[in-house]
């Protein structure tokens, strides 16, 4: 670059810089800040605020929240409804958009009509309900699975990506003899591991962080995934007791319930926001594609 | 290949548009949804002119066109920041920080901000340096747009500017250099390079995200109501919800449903010929 700054550029990129960093820290801070509270005393915390002082500090919130067979059940249940839920939905998206992309399908347009309607109208909750309870899905783990497991975005997103894959393979493979499942088995899905993995991560992710479905769908309390249980916890307060011994006084316990939130946010973030870091540059791949077709 | 698809949409996406007719009916579990007697718009009639029709319609109208309107601008904003960072390896540090908010789930997010606006926590511990009382920010009617979007633009801004920084970065250096020798400072290469690079892509997000200005998250709202701050909090899906799946009334709930879905595509459609108009031609479809 040979670009010659003036003072008013100068001035104008002191600026910039000095907005991302606020950018940043607004972003940051309120993390920073649960993270720090989650190991405060919860008495010092309520009076003063946050403090450094290690004999202010105390791990009772994550012993509670660790410890909580709801926690733990929570957990469990989330990650089966995230990883069957990717599983289903890869599997879907990555046969429709192969077909899809193939120019010797008839009615392709006509197919992707079918789709593209449902992305901007829908029947809405409430048929949508009870065709969930007709279908006696009420209160099974695959009220929270199925519905959803076909998404156009995800559909068209593999189709443009089969559409990059060269024809010429296909048809030596053909030539060489092999039946149209084995060309799209041995060789278009070994080729496919990035588009896989971008749908997958992308349903895990959002499987994992959504409360909806398994609200409207799942009464028993056993089948709860962690969102519903942080949902209780965080938002209609409702502390198990026995999180909290009796002996107690309600203050105290009421203390105390603060930080058990804190270290919930915590314990149900941190995985996702240690790990995306890693696969960030397929989050990012995923966004572009879908976008610019 | 294409059978398990078809099929899903078929039954789920496409079974609850045919369901969607108890909207017209009277609609009785026991005789089901065939069975049911017409009413014709009865159920729509009954939405328009019940007394709550105006101030949720209006609710859910204001939460999504202002949250459009300041939403919007904000990725488009940050992308231009970050495409003025030269170090690839800074901006790519900032923009991991950037996007954390996003891989939070919304109920971890509106728990936190039941826990920094209540009355005892830390966004009133600071403004007790200037008020007496604490600021009931979650029970007051007033304030609730403003925290939703406001989270929505926290949660989501730093994510959304990725396509931006993306098109971005696929300007070619040597217009800025040449401008550049022309005289053209900072802010004028952005105008006249820059913000017509990612012009395009701009319409393709403002179409999708005005297409769903009436179906802004149900899932967010519904966890940010409190008893207190309905008059402004209630929006048409949140009501949808209440009526249809808790008080049980399915066809009158439906009918909402519809009536709000069928706005949604007027105005896709609407926004679209708009946008095409004024963007040479280059629409949604």
């Amino acid at each position: 670059m040979f670009i010659k700054h003036s003072r008013l550029d100068r001035f104008i990129l002191m600026l910039n810089t000095t907005f991302l960093i606020l950018a940043v820290l607004m972003v940051l801070l309120p993390l920073i800040y649960v993270v720090i509270a989650s190991f405060m005393d919860p008495s010092v915390l309520l009076n003063q605020g946050l403090s450094f002082h290690i004999s202010d500090w105390t791990l009772e919130g994550y012993k509670k929240i660790l410890t909580n067979p709801a926690m733990i059940r929570g957990f469990g249940n989330a990650i089966f409804y995230a990883s069957a839920f990717a599983l289903l939905t890869v599997m879907v998206s990555i046969c429709a958009g192969y077909a899809l992309s193939d120019e010797r399908l008839k009615g392709r347009s006509l197919f992707m009509t079918l789709f593209l309607i449902t992305m901007f109208f829908g029947g809405g909750l409430v048929p949508t309900y009870l065709l969930v309870k007709n279908l006696g899905l009420l209160n099974t783990v695959w009220a929270v699975i199925i519905p959803g497991a076909v998404n156009v975005w995800n559909i068209i997103l593999s189709r443009t990506f089969f559409k990059g894959v060269p024809k010429e393979l296909r048809e030596a493979a053909n030539v060489d003899g092999a039946s149209e499942m084995k060309i799209f088995l041995s060789v278009v899905l070994p080729l496919s591991k990035p588009i896989i993995f971008v749908l997958a991560l992308y349903a895990f992710v959002g499987q994992w962080n959504s409360y909806f479905d398994a609200m409207i769908y799942l009464d028993n309390p056993n089948l709860h995934p962690l969102q519903l249980v942080l949902r209780s916890i965080l938002i209609q307060n409702q502390v198990d007791p026995s999180m909290i011994s009796d002996q107690l006084a309600m203050a105290e316990m009421k203390k105390l319930s603060e930080i058990i939130k804190y270290a919930a946010i915590v314990v149900s973030s941190l995985p996702l926001l240690v790990m995306y870091p890693f696969f960030q540059k397929y989050f990012e791949k995923g966004v572009m594609v879908g976008s610019l077709k | 290949m294409l059978a398990p698809a078809l099929i899903l949409t078929l039954i789920f996406k496409y079974g609850p548009m045919y369901g969607a007719i108890i909207a017209f009916k009277d609609f009785s579990p026991i005789r089901g949804i065939l069975g049911s007697d017409w009413v014709g718009f009865y159920n729509f009639e009954k939405f328009l002119s019940s007394p709550n029709f105006t101030d949720i319609f209006m609710n859910t109208l204001k939460l999504s066109l202002f949250g459009l309107l300041l939403g919007f601008p904000v990725p488009i904003l940050l992308a231009l920041m970050l495409n003025q960072v030269r170090r690839a390896g800074v901006k790519k540090n900032i923009q991991l920080m950037l996007y954390a908010p996003n891989f939070i789930s919304v109920v971890v997010v509106v728990g936190m901000l039941f826990i920094f606006l209540s009355p005892t926590g830390p966004i009133n511990q600071l403004f007790s340096l200037i008020t007496n009382e604490p600021i009931m920010f979650m029970s007051k009617p007033e304030y609730f747009r403003w925290i939703y979007i406001l989270s929505d633009i926290w949660t989501g801004a730093g994510w959304a500017s990725i396509i931006y920084v993306a098109a971005l970065a696929n300007v070619d250096p040597e217009l800025h250099n040449a401008a550049n020798l022309d005289g053209a400072n900072l802010l004028q290469r952005i105008r006249h390079i820059d913000l017509p690079t990612i012009r395009p892509i701009m319409a393709i997000v403002f179409i999708l995200a005005a297409g769903s200005i009436m179906s802004i998250g149900f899932e967010k709202a519904y966890l940010m109501q409190t008893a207190t701050n309905l008059p402004t909090a209630e929006i048409i899906p949140t009501y949808v919800y209440k009526i249809g799946l808790q008080k049980g009334d399915y066809a009158y709930s439906s009918a909402v449903g519809l009536f709000n879905s069928v706005i949604n595509v007027v105005l896709l459609v609407t926004v679209n010929f708009v946008v095409k108009k004024l963007n040479e031609g280059e629409g949604l479809y």
